[in-house]
């Protein structure tokens, strides 16, 4: 070995060597992120198939328009990473550099407009678990907000307890509540049809909703900041054909928040 | 390979038309995705919406993550690890799709429609879905 490159590592035999390695690692940490979002997946196939009737009733209340738009400025965002990459790999500096920016804004557009959705939820209390309570926060929303619940399951011995473990869905009035002559409410655009009966239950659709785009958002926050690390490390002219391994790195990062958020959109927004 | 390369000797270079249509197809995608809830195709709908994400992130991977031009291990790490999620899928659900689903009367309302009516007649422990319950 005559010459010594500055990013060659003494353990390595050679440059691709090292570029490969790192890849390699990057990928084991992918299949990771693969497995802590398939842990949700499954939550959610199971709770989808036992319970469709929550997931059919509560998918009303997401702002499709605002998800498919997440999409594309994910998938445009995904493009300008690609291209980056590309431009590092042929030392192009300046096209590196305004391709992350580009990228970056991408992100920083989809955590805006996923903020105006959570804000919705927050407003309308469509959340999680014993926070789930549209009929307090929505007084437009009408009657049939208020969750109708069917009879409290009998607690005949040997039946178990099993029911009695869950919480009431939300502490409405159940009794009073007129079942069969709910009148009509203004029909809202995020809303569910008012003919449709809200099931028991229906908290469980915002805790797996919230966990999943929750945990997909905090992997974009994190892209974010390895984007801008790139970014400034771009700036310095750090990168060229000899050394580009952090941004396809922080590419293929970026390419998985990506492709996780492919399979979330039809499944939480584009329910039938 | 020498021993003593320095550059990176195996670098491949997508072209720019590679990764726009790419692109394209994506976006393309999005569409149809969301194009297949304007018709009702029943149970099919769930397929056909995992089928289409899938299509694109197959694409995402081969070009995007540069899988296509890879060496094969690491696509071997990917699909290990789909492998894996797909085995922990399939293992809860056969346990949970093997329930009765109206173990629990009313739990399950949206499945348990036409079972929960023949049980609900043979007991005055079982009132129908609905009706006001005697504790309110």
């Amino acid at each position: 070995m005559a010459r010594h490159s500055t990013h060659l590592a003494h353990h390595f035999d050679n440059a691709t060597q090292q570029f490969e390695s790192s890849k390699l690692g990057m990928w084991l940490f992918l299949a990771t992120e693969i497995l802590l979002f398939g842990g949700l997946f499954v939550a959610y196939t199971v709770y989808r198939a036992n319970h469709p009737e929550i997931f059919v009733y509560a998918h009303h209340f997401l702002d499709k328009t605002l998800g498919g738009i997440n999409t594309l400025v994910l998938i445009c965002s995904s493009l300008t990473m690609a291209l980056a990459v590309r431009a590092a790999q042929l030392g192009q500096r300046q096209r590196t550099v305004t391709l992350l920016a580009v990228t970056l804004l991408c992100a920083f557009a989809f955590l805006g407009i996923k903020y105006v959705e959570y804000k919705a939820k927050w407003e309308h209390g469509l959340l999680w678990g014993r926070h789930y309570q549209p009929a307090l926060h929505d007084a437009s929303a009408g009657a049939h907000q208020v969750p109708v619940l069917p009879a409290a399951p009998p607690q005949a011995a040997g039946d178990g307890s099993e029911a009695s473990l869950i919480a009431p869905a939300a502490p409405a009035p159940v009794g009073l509540a007129p079942q069969a002559t709910a009148p009509a409410p203004p029909a809202g655009k995020h809303e569910p049809p008012a003919d449709l009966a809200a099931p028991k239950n229906v908290h469980i659709f915002f805790g797996i909703y919230f966990a999943m785009t929750g945990l997909h958002g905090i992997h974009v926050l994190a892209g974010m900041i390895a984007i801008t690390w790139i970014l400034r490390r771009a700036r310095r002219g750090e990168f060229g054909p000899e050394y580009y391994t952090p941004v396809d790195l922080v590419g293929l990062y970026w390419h998985l928040v990506d492709l996780i958020w492919i399979y979330l959109f039809p499944l939480l927004y584009l329910i039938k | 390979m020498s021993h003593d390369d320095q550059g990176q000797a195996h670098v491949h270079v997508v072209p720019a038309l590679v990764l726009l249509r790419v692109w394209g197809a994506l976006l393309a995608l999005t569409f149809v995705t969301v194009a297949v809830t304007w018709v009702n195709l029943g149970p099919l709908s769930v397929p056909v919406a995992i089928g289409i994400a899938t299509v694109k992130a197959i694409l995402v991977a081969l070009f995007f993550m540069h899988l296509k031009y890879d060496r094969p291990f690491n696509a071997v790490v990917l699909v290990a690890s789909i492998f894996f999620v797909i085995l922990f899928l399939g293992l809860a659900l056969l346990d949970t799709l093997h329930y009765r689903d109206d173990l629990i009367p009313g739990y399950a309302p949206g499945i348990a429609a036409p079972a929960a009516e023949t049980v609900a007649p043979a007991g005055d422990a079982a009132p129908a879905p609905g009706a006001p319950a005697p504790g309110h």
